[in-house]
């Protein structure tokens, strides 16, 4: 591809890493839904629990670029590592770095970046998923500190994150301006965790409620601006959808690596499937599609680390990748035959269930058509 | 073509629906998670003569026409598919095929055994040879009064408690798909062991198996049909599985549509139910679209089987069309739930699983064209 070397060693170096630490326990913790957490302190070592923010944080800060290779090298070998991995860099870091205040990163960042602990990001509930200005969680002040009522809903990580961002009402009046965000601590008195989610895919990796039972936040844990918390997520998802699609990204290029590997080994009618032009058309399509993906992936990346504005390029970057994740990865199925649909045998039937997820978290496909239409027609008024 | 249904066509349908609601709706998601079914279900099914439905009554069967069988098949399949494969391998394969082509006595001794709850499993496929029939290297090698087979199985639905293994194997090594025959094998039958099942994404109800034979000693009488004619045997029946398997399709697809309309008028978002939304009512019309299409066309080749005509391409299309239409459709039921979808407790994540097979077993998507464009394309 068009990307400086550069890119290429960093590349190497992330799929080396993950080949030999991640990719062997990938099979067993989807089979016995076992949270990816044996991989977090290799993984904070190597520095991929802090890629977005400065040193002085504690972090291992890389550019857009190679965070996308990073989740999607990552995401190639181990849906459930990528996802966690995804979400604590883009949602539960960044924010606290773009937002908070200088004591807030200080306090939560080095922590988070070095010692292999996670931030969750609270934001979707039972009553609003696409919808997300109708969150119905409230804070309200008292006195010195803020208290807390709701319930968050499909958060990832949520059992395991030390610290999660949640969003709140902090005002009577209706719309998106009464939207405040908090950082809060998971051992605070009145942050529950609640049921864990059992998932079609993406089993390595947590997903749960989160309860809030007045639960007391200093006013020092405000982030951001009072009435600002549905600005920040919107910029907040604007990057994090191209770590989903990197996500999406890496999941089809493992189907592709398996149904290619495959294809020339696997014998019927006396040669190679992969000598059988309807084999060749599937990995023919699955290739260009994975390869487009990839175009749009690193280019929203580089728009986003050149200052251009780029919400539109991540959301057709995700849109794109996520509906190409779970296609390469049926495609790859559908090259395998029978074999295809046994659990554990080959991976694409494991990442066909990840990759459906991508078409579906940090806003579905049709909330990215939603968002590109609305740049679109935005550009012409 | 006639299209209407008779009396015993839509009191089937009827009475396969009350099953599948109250035996099956309430667990099936019990079935997914726990990789199976109760035996005490199998015996439930037996009792309503789901085991024999196409059979002549003198066998023990009901007697029933394929566009019937299939109306049963699409409730049952909706409410649990993996139930359904059970149904459509013991009756559009097992029973079939010793129906249409096995001898009186096979017919007379099996069959009624079958129609009482005897179960049937299909053994053709191995493990190097999936849409290469011809490639099976399962051997029946000739022992005065009866034949040894030797081989391995793989992908056998049932193998874990069938009574009688349908065994393809090759009896003329010599001549190629002429060298191969079939034969009714009992389960009891010293020399077969029964892998371990199979862990797989979907249809996790029913039960996969390897199954392997060694020395297994089979009366010659047990030959189902002429030594030497078992592939084309094997074609001619995968038709009648083919209409099953799209059956199988339509009943996953029409859950999830309706799945997808109920949660849609339920699930407020943006201050309205999303079936408001043109993004979610464009996706419904779609996918009732295809659903219709795909019933239109599995019931076609299932009339023109109960009217004897051949059904080589109409069965392949019909199979090929509602395959592609469940996983379509179930893919969309899942978007229109968005992270619920995603859930094991909304039945909608369990059809994206269960219909991801039925474009692999009985001919992969890929055979399927190969099939019906070699129909066009003959003299």
């Amino acid at each position: 591809m068009f990307l400086q070397n550069k890119y290429h060693e960093y590349r190497e170096k992330v799929r080396a890493f993950a080949v030999e630490q991640i990719a062997p326990f990938a099979a067993e913790l989807d089979e016995k839904q076992i949270f990816m957490g044996r991989h977090l302190k290799a993984l904070a070592k190597n520095g991929f629990l802090g890629m977005v923010v400065p040193e002085e944080y504690g972090g291992t800060p890389v550019d857009t670029i190679c965070y996308s290779i990073a989740v999607e090298e990552l995401s190639r070998v181990c849906g459930s590592t990528g996802i966690t991995i995804a979400a604590h860099n883009s949602l539960g870091l960044f924010p606290i770095y773009k937002f908070g205040t200088e004591e807030q990163r200080k306090k939560y960042l080095p922590r988070a970046a070095q010692d292999g602990e996670l931030i969750a990001f609270g934001l979707t509930e039972p009553e609003a998923g696409s919808d997300a200005g109708a969150t119905k969680t409230t804070a309200a002040l008292k006195g010195d500190h803020w208290e807390m009522n709701g319930t968050k809903r499909f958060i990832t990580s949520a059992s395991h994150a030390f610290a999660c961002i949640a969003t709140a009402r902090t005002s009577d009046e209706p719309g998106v301006k009464a939207i405040s965000s908090f950082i809060l601590e998971k051992r605070w008195q009145g942050y529950d965790i609640g049921k864990k989610e059992n998932k079609m895919g993406l089993r390595g990796s947590d997903t749960a409620f989160l309860h809030f039972t007045d639960l007391k936040i200093p006013r020092e844990n405000q982030l951001g601006k009072l009435g600002e918390g549905f600005k920040q997520f919107m910029i907040t998802l604007d990057g994090g959808r191209i770590s989903i699609a990197a996500m999406a990204l890496g999941l089809a290029q493992g189907a592709l690596d398996c149904a290619l590997e495959y294809s020339v080994k696997r014998q019927q009618f006396g040669k190679p499937i992969s000598e059988f032009q309807a084999i060749q058309w599937l990995l023919a399509d699955m290739a260009t599609e994975v390869q487009a993906a990839r175009y749009m992936v690193y280019g929203a990346a580089a728009k986003k680390d050149a200052g251009i504005p780029f919400s539109q390029d991540s959301a057709m970057a995700k849109l794109y990748a996520g509906e190409v994740g779970t296609r390469t990865a049926s495609r790859a199925i559908q090259v395998l035959g029978g074999v295809g649909c046994y659990i554990g045998k080959y991976p694409a039937e494991r990442i066909w269930r990840d990759a459906k997820l991508c078409e579906i978290g940090e806003g579905t496909s049709e909330i990215q058509r939603l968002v590109i239409a609305r740049e679109l027609i935005k550009s012409v008024q | 073509m006639d299209f209407a249904f008779s009396e015993d066509d839509l009191m089937i349908k009827e009475t396969a629906r009350e099953f599948a609601e109250k035996r099956l709706i309430p667990n099936a998601l019990h079935y997914d998670e726990e990789d199976g079914i109760p035996q005490e279900l199998v015996e439930e099914i037996s009792g309503l003569g789901y085991l024999g439905i196409m059979l002549p009554e003198k066998y023990g069967g009901l007697g029933l026409s394929t566009v019937s069988f299939c109306g049963a098949l699409e409730e049952i399949c909706a409410a649990c598919a993996g139930v359904g494969i059970l149904l459509s391998v013991q009756n559009s394969l097992c029973n079939e095929i010793i129906y249409k082509f096995g001898s009186d006595y096979l017919k007379e001794k099996y069959l009624p055994q079958m129609a009482e709850g005897m179960i049937g499993s299909y053994c053709i496929t191995e493990p190097n040879a999936g849409t290469d029939v011809s490639g099976i290297t399962t051997q029946a090698v000739n022992n005065g009064d009866s034949y040894l087979i030797n081989g391995a199985k793989a992908f056998v639905t049932n193998g874990g408690f069938a009574g009688i293994f349908i065994v393809f194997a090759v009896t003329d090594p010599t001549l190629g798909n002429k060298g191969i025959s079939c034969f009714a094998v009992e389960a009891k039958t010293p020399g077969i062991s029964i892998g371990a099942k199979e862990n797989k994404c979907g249809m996790r109800a029913s039960d996969t198996r390897e199954i392997s034979f060694i020395d297994v000693k089979v009366p010659k009488e047990n030959l189902i049909g002429e030594r030497g004619a078992g592939f084309k045997t094997a074609l001619t029946i995968l038709n009648s599985g083919r209409i099953g398997v799209s059956f199988q399709s339509i009943g996953i697809a029409r859950a999830a549509l309706e799945e997808a309309i109920k949660y849609s008028k339920e699930r407020k978002q943006f201050k309205q139910p999303i079936a408001n939304f043109q993004a979610i009512q464009f996706k419904i019309a779609e996918m009732a679209t295809q659903i219709d299409a795909g019933r239109l066309l599995a019931y076609r080749a299932a009339k023109m089987k109960d009217e004897g005509k051949p059904i080589v391409r109409e069965a392949s299309m019909s199979k090929l069309f509602c395959s592609q239409m469940a996983n379509r459709v179930a893919s969309e039921a899942v978007q229109i739930h968005g992270g619920y979808g995603y859930m094991k407790e909304y039945p909608v994540e369990r059809y994206f699983r269960d219909a991801r097979v039925t474009e692999l077993y009985e001919g992969t998507t890929e055979a399927q064209k190969l099939t019906i464009a070699r129909d066009l394309l003959k003299d």
